[in-house]
């Protein structure tokens, strides 16, 4: 490590290491973010989830969107429509977004994450989740 | 940076490590590996998340959810189902008891929707090894915020202001100790952290340092920059090695990063920190006797004056703060002293952690503002009494307090509240008692401890506890006598009155107070020779209820000392001359067929 020799220093250093908590702090405050949640079963993973999900995480850190967690989930049953994700707004219900790639994906935070504006590909749910 | 999605705190406080925390992190990582998840799944192991009661605890984020009494062979299948499948294990989750709901976010669990955490804010949050954690959490802000953007005499202001008093349980306005340090002139001057924890079922301390140890580093710095201190002495007990482990890391770390010793931050300001070794002298708290323990001399108080802001350790004017006290510092700094003056009441500005401890159903660490009521405290965080009996005290402030009482349940707790109401804050400590609970017993418990404890300086306290002990003893064999409440009265006063240091002038408290609320109890032990409450053995006799007595033989067999008689299938007797009181039969019979009397 190497010394911190002002105060500058150390409020970039803190910069450096923010994310390293933030997922803590998210926690913290869950209800008021925006889920997103990714369907990595088999069949999402074999179709790319794992790369849209690390594609979300990224555009919206380099977009400076930070009330996003992107968590991932089990099979949603809509293996038809693989990569799935499921994006929650605050005191909304989820809608579940069918084929994401990583031009839909950036389509789906543009829109409806920023705006709350639809985007084509929207699922139908079919199934209700019990917490 | 790092890239990982999901996190998986666990619990790493003394409590949860005893029941294998250290495993169930080991585990967890394995699985991890087996899943090859571990680019996007990290183990961090924390401070405590207070509520030990149902320890080991782990939590997931970023979707909080909250698993308790994990053991090692669970891990697998947290991470199997979890995280890869992202199905909760619902068998591990919180259950309310009353509702019989399970909840899975700790923000809806009862035991946390009370609490307001500020001193251990980052507690079951940061690693406490990892420096970068507390960073990332604003750590080390408020001290480069002092040194480069404010004065000393802001620095003291900005405490003063704020209306914190000190935690430890003297309740003295803490920026007024920091001005008197301020305003010696000394060629040296101390920071102190009195780390001496000392009273029978408190913890928040070591917790801290266990949990957040680089706050109380932070607060310490600060204090030097205000005072005019250059170093700084952390007098911990001996028989923390957990918490010395981590706060000895934290140290090195803060040196590394040139945040400890000279020229920090490039601003000249030079301060530096030692531990000293504590060897659990309850009378250590005090903060004569601790500075003279640090010299190397008996842990005995002095007379004060001189205060130690005046002549402390080696006679150089020295600030002794408790390491709650120092934990609130940062946070004040930061958020300002309006902000922490509007928590709380008006005398008693900000939360209090407390240690909940005794027959109460969530034992754990909790912060409140203070102002929260006994009744919030024990029933809606602590979760009542344990096995549905009834609430019968509390114990504040350990062997200095004293007993509350049904009638004191909605008292905003506050130190003056506390004080009116014959008891004190002290240093955090809150021991449940429910109706089984013997009052003379618990006061002749407390005394125990002081008789051990006193130094032996002075005579009030070195005679006068053992005498009052004595009393209590005979009281609660059945050999007290009318006379023996008024010399215990007579004699508490004096002791009161006369001892030297606080030791001495608080011992009385448990007997007085519980003199106070429970006349009764005294006068059953002494004029009926009972103990209503049932725990006093050499009171109590047991007897067979011939009604429910099916004469199965099991209390029989498992007598030690073979004084119960009858046939199968007849009713039983217990030779009284002979029962040594062991309550083996009591606790054997399946019927309720005998009683304590």
């Amino acid at each position: 490590m190497a010394k911190i020799k002002s105060f500058a220093e150390l409020k970039k250093i803190k910069e450096d290491v923010e994310s390293k908590v933030a997922l803590r702090e998210q926690g913290e405050n869950i209800e008021n973010l925006v889920n997103v949640r990714v369907a990595m079963a088999t069949c999402g993973i074999a179709s790319g989830a794992r790369e849209v999900m690390n594609y979300m995480v990224d555009e919206c850190a380099a977009q400076g969107i930070d009330n996003v967690v992107v968590t991932q989930t089990g099979c949603m049953g809509y293996c038809y429509a693989e990569p799935t994700i499921e994006v929650t707004l605050p005191g909304q219900d989820g809608v579940v977004f069918g084929h994401v790639d990583n031009d839909k994906a950036k389509e789906i935070i543009g829109a409806y994450i920023k705006n709350g504006t639809l985007v084509d590909g929207i699922i139908p749910q079919t199934h209700k989740t019990i917490e | 940076m790092s890239n990982y999605k999901i996190q998986m705190l666990v619990c790493g406080g003394t409590g949860c490590k005893s029941a294998e925390a250290d495993e169930i992190v080991t585990n967890l990582e394995k699985a991890i590996q087996k899943h090859k998840m571990g680019d996007d799944v990290q183990v961090v192991t924390t401070g405590c998340f207070g509520f030990c009661e149902k320890g080991p605890v782990v939590k997931i984020l970023p979707d909080n959810t909250f698993y308790v009494q994990v053991v090692p062979a669970d891990a697998e299948e947290l991470v199997a189902e979890h995280i890869v499948k992202g199905r909760k294990v619902e068998r591990l989750l919180y259950t309310n008891p009353d509702t019989k709901e399970i909840i899975s976010d700790s923000k809806d669990m009862d035991f946390y929707k009370k609490q307001m955490r500020i001193a251990l804010r980052n507690c079951g949050i940061v690693d406490p090894d990892a420096i970068d954690d507390y960073i990332a959490r604003d750590g080390y802000q408020a001290v480069g915020k002092a040194i480069t953007e404010m004065t000393p005499q802001e620095v003291v202001k900005v405490i003063k202001d704020s209306g914190l008093r000190g935690r430890g349980g003297g309740g003295f306005p803490t920026g007024l100790k920091w001005q008197f340090a301020a305003g010696y002139e000394a060629d040296q001057k101390y920071v102190i952290c009195n780390a001496d924890e000392g009273d029978p079922g408190a913890f928040m301390d070591r917790s801290i340092l266990e949990g957040d140890p680089h706050s109380v580093i932070e607060a310490m710095a600060i204090c030097g920059y205000a005072i005019g201190a250059t170093k700084g002495q952390v007098y911990i007990r001996a028989e923390y090695p957990l918490a010395i482990k981590r706060l000895e890391k934290a140290i090195d770390d803060a040196r590394e990063y040139g945040l400890l010793g000279a020229d920090i931050m490039g601003t000249g300001f030079e301060f530096d920190i030692e531990l000293t070794y504590g060897a659990g002298a309850f009378v250590c708290g005090e903060e004569t006797a601790l500075i003279h323990s640090m010299e190397g001399e008996r842990g005995e108080p002095t007379t004060k004056p001189p205060f130690p802001a005046e002549a402390g350790y080696w006679g150089k004017p020295t600030n002794v703060n408790n390491v709650e006290t120092f934990a609130n510092i940062p946070a004040i700094l930061i958020k300002g002293p309006e902000w922490y003056r509007a928590i709380g009441t008006e005398k008693s500005a900000g939360t209090k952690v407390f240690a909940l401890a005794g027959k109460i159903n969530n034992v754990g660490l909790i912060e409140v503002p203070m102002g929260t009521t006994l009744r919030e405290v024990i029933y809606d965080i602590g979760g009542g009494i344990k096995d549905g009996k009834k609430f019968k005290a509390v114990q504040t402030g350990g062997p200095s307090g004293g007993c509350l009482t049904e009638k004191d349940l909605d008292t905003p707790i506050d130190f003056d509240n506390l004080i009116a109401a014959g008891s004190m804050m002290g240093s955090g400590g809150m021991i449940v008692m429910d109706e089984d609970s013997c009052m003379p017993a618990i006061a002749k418990f407390y005394l125990e401890f002081t008789v051990e404890e006193s130094c032996g300086k002075c005579t009030p306290c070195r005679i006068g506890t053992k005498r009052l002990h004595e009393l209590l003893e005979l009281i609660c064999e059945g050999k007290g006598e009318k006379k023996h409440l008024t010399e215990l009265k007579r004699l508490s006063r004096t002791i009161k009155d006369t001892s030297l240091c606080g030791l001495g002038q608080t011992a009385p408290n448990p007997i007085l107070s519980t003199m106070e609320a429970f006349p009764e109890e005294y006068e059953a032990h002494i004029i009926d020779k009972k103990c209503p409450a049932g725990e006093c053995q050499s009171l109590l006799s047991y007897h067979i209820i011939e009604d429910k007595c099916i004469g199965c033989t099991a209390c029989a067999r498992v007598c030690p000392v073979n004084c119960i008689s009858g046939e199968v299938k007849k009713l039983h007797v217990i030779d009284q001359s002979a029962c040594i009181k062991c309550g083996a039969c009591y606790d054997k019979c399946k019927f309720d067929a005998i009683e304590k009397r």
